[in-house]
């Protein structure tokens, strides 16, 4: 096994637009394992905090320092948006375009294809165009894409926000078959019930600023902060 | 009304006797124009790709450069490409003043523009969508430009058939560099100028018919042919 990117480090990270504050400033350590919830009302800054981990984002100040170099951690890290990004191509050359970014032979990328199309339930769907699909159907294909390089952090912005249930309980399942094998998880959301399902650490993101850092278990029993018991009381946070 | 009449007759004329001259001139036309806008295209797509992905310090002056030159008078940009090819000019030892090559040449920098400035107009619209996605995959910057372009074809094909349209009937550039000589360098477009100052208006709108119709094929055969690769969606 080649060596970890993870620990993540965040260093005193804030960014800035305009103006206006929109997260941080923030210091935390993403840990090697488990599933890492962003919990937070909109607007806290949960979508800031991914993009920046990820390096969609630069820090306006502070530094996000990973165990590897540049190249080997983007490599190793996928992401999956709140509406997701389907190319106007098949849903298999969708699916393999990751693959074929990294130079793998297509040949090689669609037998591997083959396994995710089948795991996420479109092979009946692989030579249709993408952007036909549901939406359902469209984030499945999205999370299929991300795992399909066996990233060693993914990266969820709220990713069944726009679903329905049935849809939900797919993705959660795919999600929960990646931490199984090992997948670093760290995923926003602001629903408190998928937040209890998957948690393995829960991350309390309030204007911007994390609030309260705990175990999934001790968060949603005996959260210690006022704002994270009255956000889970279903308050509305002002 | 009478000219428009006979302008349609004659064309019927032309056209179905199949006379070699008309032939002649109109394959010209479509080897000229063919030939400038392929160049044209080789040029003008990656440019507009490259416009829609890359961020440098000037690109919005080239935008705008690229958008003001979409407007060049042909018969400047003729005037010009005469000097340069001309004996006297530059490239006169290239011996190329009066032939299809010339007038090719002045048409790649009049259709250019038009297919560079179109193609960034569609492709930036499409990297808005690709952008934290091809990013977040880390994409090179050559293949963000090759997932837009092969992404982004069908509206690629209208920019392309765009340029086209304005090479085909273009006249005052490939006039001055081609010299519109018979069996030589006439085209559709120098031959219905010709005639015009002949005062042969019926023959001079048969041939303008014969034109128009060139063009509106060439454009549904393309449409069509494309069409039909995969339902009707992007």
């Amino acid at each position: 096994m080649v060596s970890s990117i993870l620990p993540l480090t965040l260093i005193n990270v804030s960014v800035r637009k305009g103006a206006k504050v929109i997260l941080g400033p923030v210091d935390w350590e993403l840990s090697s394992s488990g599933c890492t919830i962003v919990l937070g009302p909109n607007g806290a800054g949960k979508t800031t905090l991914l993009r920046l981990m990820h390096g969609l984002q630069k820090p306006s100040k502070g530094e996000i320092a990973w165990q590897a170099d540049f190249k080997t951690v983007s490599a190793r890290q996928s992401f999956i948006f709140q509406t997701p990004v389907v190319m106007r191509r098949t849903v298999l050359e969708n699916l393999i375009y990751p693959l074929l970014v990294r130079r793998i032979p297509k040949k090689d990328a669609e037998r591997e294809a083959a396994e995710w199309l089948e795991a996420v339930g479109l092979e009946d769907f692989k030579q249709k165009a993408a952007v036909t699909l549901s939406g359902g159907e469209k984030q499945k294909l999205a999370m299929a894409r991300a795992l399909i390089i066996k990233p060693e952090v993914l990266f969820l912005d709220e990713p069944s926000t726009n679903l329905d249930g049935a849809s939900t309980v797919s993705i959660e399942a795919l999600v929960k078959k990646a931490i199984a094998d090992g997948t670093r998880i760290v995923m926003a959301t602001h629903d408190i019930g998928q937040a209890r399902r998957l948690a393995s650490e829960v991350v309390f993101l309030l204007h911007g600023k994390i609030h309260e850092i705990s175990a999934g278990g001790v968060f949603f029993d005996a959260p210690r902060t006022n704002e994270a018991q009255s956000f889970l009381r279903g308050d509305i946070l002002l | 009304m009478n000219d428009l009449f006979a302008g349609f007759v004659e064309a019927a004329h032309l056209v179905l006797t199949l006379d070699n001259d008309l032939v002649e001139i109109s394959l010209r036309s479509l080897q000229v124009s063919v030939i400038a806008v392929f160049i044209a295209s080789l040029i003008g797509l990656p440019l507009g790709a490259l416009l829609a992905v890359a961020r440098f310090r000037y690109r919005r002056t080239v935008i705008a450069l690229l958008n003001s030159l979409m407007g060049l008078p042909p018969v400047v940009v003729g005037l010009v490409v005469y000097l340069l090819l001309s004996r006297a000019g530059p490239f006169g030892v290239l011996d190329l003043l009066f032939t299809p090559t010339a007038m090719i040449i002045a048409q790649v920098i009049i259709v250019t523009p038009i297919i560079a400035s179109f193609s960034h107009q569609a492709l930036r619209d499409l990297w808005y969508l690709y952008h934290d996605l091809l990013i977040s995959i880390h994409t090179s910057k050559a293949q963000r430009m090759k997932a837009l372009l092969w992404d982004g074809r069908r509206a690629l094909l209208t920019a392309t058939l765009t340029g086209f349209g304005r090479a085909i009937g273009e006249v005052g550039a490939i006039m001055i560099v081609g010299g519109n000589i018979d069996h030589l360098t006439r085209v559709l477009t120098t031959a219905i100028a010709l005639e015009v100052g002949k005062g042969q208006f019926s023959l001079a709108l048969g041939l303008g018919i014969v034109l128009i119709t060139i063009a509106v094929v060439i454009n549904l055969a393309v449409h069509s042919l494309s069409k039909t690769e995969r339902g009707g969606v992007w």
